[in-house]
């Protein structure tokens, strides 16, 4: 650019560049000031191809709809009847997923066992062992069994309605957790029996297998433990969904958990969320494939997470062939997490509501992942229960909504068959055609 | 004194016997035979009875014990004791990896040599080898104590928090973060008493003490090449 050009030559506008964006610079400042990465909580912001790339074509001359208000749509799901006396029998298919006491307060569990009980479903401990809260508060509660085994403990465990062993998170595929000093009190340290203010590292790998042959004897070990009683679930990210559900399976899990990149984290490396982990759009279908090629579907249940917000979401995870889904960030949401009422504190802390994602740190305006007792006293466990019974009853009505318009009396009855793509990537992906089209990019052959 | 036989009784049977022990049981002297290298024997215990297995054992023996206590007049395979809460298990033979991985409280004693892994994540258990242990022993170990009478492996106490280390031998090389430490009074005490709960007989003032420098809790980056 010419700024004083006496010759009076046009200036070029001044231009940002694509590769070096105000973000990046942004990042770039922070490493070099600080010396270490970036930490943060949630999931995937990057836009990925994602459910809104699908669309539903609803009823037509082909296929009738349901009359909504007079015409059943049943949305029970059983869980675990494979190999457990007593599987887990839900009302809805929206389950809540494993979120560490620790990275939430005492009260938000409490909270979300309320919520779940109220709109029969269950909810999940997670790092850091089982409160009394969410026990107390959840009808359903499936139990973490984590490579940290913090808070890990027999007594816990046979209390437990099912048990998830935790291979992996879609935030973090191949990660292990963290939980920094601020957030180490007297409580969270003595659960996890750690001394208090340290950063905490939860590892990556489970401490006694590996690899799928040591899975199933560990699997056959918690049945032991337990009776054979209670379903175990297997929960891994979206890394390889075709052999990671494969192996699963094969090891004698009774539900998996696919958990896609835009899933939420309390804390990792902003680098690892961003850029590790598949979108939960690419992964439904090789998990389903892998669960057909094994003449195991609807018999192992596929649960998956990572970004469902809407009873859309809901359905179209259904028709892909998922059985179930699990929520975390949006059932924050639905409590109070974000919220724009708390603008001015998120403001003093750098940030803006819907932006805050520095769960890690502890200061929560909105005193759902903190343990500040002052905070902590912001949140209201029965109003949030209420509020996450709430959204899930809507999210339910919702995909019921679709599901009768598609003509479905139960929203496992929703198949790819009721879904189009509106990108290439989405077609893909979901393996339906691209709008318009009887195609999709990999499809074999052609017909009408 | 019941005696099981494993290869007749089927695993989830013996099992199921040995949970319906209460604490008020009177049926307290349990003897399994042929165990044959079976996983998950006797684990989930939660009685004060005794069992004794005539054999080896394989993954996960006595996992999650509470208040039993599991003799194996054998050698155990990989997890054994796994995330121990309290009683005691004691195995003549060896031990493979992962041994009293996660183990909260109680006491583990092996006579042979323990593999790799041993004491992995330790939150409180005490463990006492005669023997020599493998490489990345009680690595991110939390709390509890590890004792070994002959030498350790690569790597010992890698990423540890307050879990103590008592090396009679050698140590092949200390894990990040693990350091020597003095041998204080009150751990020579501890230790005569780990020792003489083991049944060993060692001299407390033979041993070295090992554990956290406390330089990784909280994250610096002059540490990162440490991570
Ligand atoms: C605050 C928070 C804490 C979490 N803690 C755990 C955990 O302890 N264990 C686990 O397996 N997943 C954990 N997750 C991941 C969730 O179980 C789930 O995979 C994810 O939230 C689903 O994606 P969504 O947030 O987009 O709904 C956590 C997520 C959040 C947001």
């Amino acid at each position: 650019m010419n700024k004083h050009d006496p010759k009076g030559i046009p200036h070029t506008t001044p231009r940002q560049s694509a590769t070096f964006t105000q973000d990046i610079n942004s990042d770039i400042r922070r490493a070099a000031a600080t010396g270490i990465y970036d930490i943060r909580g949630g999931g995937a912001k990057r836009k990925v191809p994602s459910f809104d790339d699908l669309l539903f074509m609803g009823a037509s001359i082909s296929r009738y709809p349901l009359e909504g208000y007079r015409e059943k749509c049943e949305t029970s799901v059983t869980i675990g009847g494979l190999h457990a006396e007593n599987p887990i029998e839900l009302d809805i298919p929206i389950t809540i997923a494993g979120m560490s006491f620790g990275a939430l307060s005492g009260p938000a569990k409490e909270a979300l066992g309320r919520g779940a009980s109220a709109a029969g479903t269950s909810t999940t401990t997670g790092d850091g062992g089982m409160t009394p809260e969410e026990r107390g508060h959840s009808d359903k509660l499936v139990y973490q069994y984590l490579p940290s085994r913090y808070g890990m403990n027999p007594n816990d465990l046979r209390k437990a309605d099912a048990i998830e062993i935790v291979v992996g998170q879609g935030a973090k595929p191949g990660g292990g957790g963290m939980l920094l000093g601020q957030k180490i009190s007297d409580r969270v340290a003595e659960m996890r029996n750690l001394p208090k203010g340290i950063d905490q590292r939860s590892a990556c790998r489970h401490p006694d297998w590996t690899g799928p042959d040591d899975l199933e004897i560990k699997i056959l070990e918690l049945r032991e433990i337990t009776g054979w009683k209670v379903p175990i679930y297997v929960k891994v990210a979206g890394a390889r969904p075709y052999y990671d559900t494969t192996l699963a399976i094969k090891a004698g899990a009774d539900a998996v958990v696919l958990d896609g990149m835009q899933g939420g984290t309390a804390a990792t490396q902003d680098v690892f969320i961003e850029h590790v982990g598949q979108p939960t759009l690419a992964i439904v279908r090789p998990a389903v494939q892998a669960l057909q090629d094994l003449g195991m579907h609807r018999k192992v249940q596929l649960i998956l997470s990572g970004g469902i917000r809407s009873g859309a979401d809901v359905a179209k995870a259904m028709a892909l062939g998922a059985d179930a889904v699990a929520i975390g960030t949006a059932a924050l949401i639905a409590l109070g997490d974000n919220d724009p009422k708390w603008e001015a504190e998120y403001n003093a802390l750098g940030t803006t509501a819907g932006a805050y994602d520095d769960w890690h740190e502890g200061q929560d305006p909105a005193g759902i992942t903190t343990q500040d007792p002052d905070l902590m006293a912001r949140f209201d466990p029965v109003e949030g229960g209420r509020r996450l019974r709430n959204y899930l009853k809507v999210m339910t009505l919702e995909a019921q909504t679709i599901a009768r318009a598609c003509g479905k009396n139960h929203l496992h009855n929703l198949e790819p068959e009721d879904l189009v793509a509106l990108t290439m990537e989405a077609a893909a992906m979901a393996q339906v055609p691209l709008a318009g089209t009887n195609w999709y990019p990999g499809k074999p052959g052609t017909t009408y | 004194m019941q005696t099981i036989d494993l290869s007749e009784t089927g695993l989830r049977e013996m099992n199921k016997m040995l949970h319906a022990q209460a604490d008020n049981t009177n049926q307290t002297a349990w003897e399994i035979v042929n165990p044959k290298g079976a996983h998950a024997i006797a684990c989930g215990l939660d009685a004060p009875i005794e069992v004794t297995i005539k054999g080896s054992t394989g993954y996960y023996c006595a996992g999650m014990n509470q208040q039993a206590t599991v003799n194996i007049h054998g050698s155990a395979g990989p997890g054994t004791g796994e995330n121990i809460m309290s009683g005691k298990i004691v195995i003549e033979g060896d031990a493979s990896q992962y041994l009293g991985a996660t183990g909260h409280g109680g006491l583990i004693v092996v006579k042979g040599n323990a593999s790799s892994r041993c004491g992995i994540s330790m939150k409180g258990v005490n463990i006492v080898v005669q023997g020599n242990i493998g490489h990345m022993s009680a690595f991110m170990g939390q709390s509890g104590n590890l004792v070994v009478c002959g030498d350790a492996g690569d790597a010992l106490g890698d990423s540890c928090y307050e879990a103590r280390f008592f090396v009679r031998g050698t140590v092949k090389s200390l894990g990040a973060d693990c350091e020597k430490k003095e041998m204080r009074p009150e751990h020579l005490t501890l230790l005569q008493s780990l020792l003489d709960e083991a049944g060993i007989d060692a001299d407390p003032a033979e041993f070295t003490r090992y554990g956290s420098a406390r330089n990784l809790y909280n994250f610096d980056v002059d540490n990162a090449g440490a991570y």
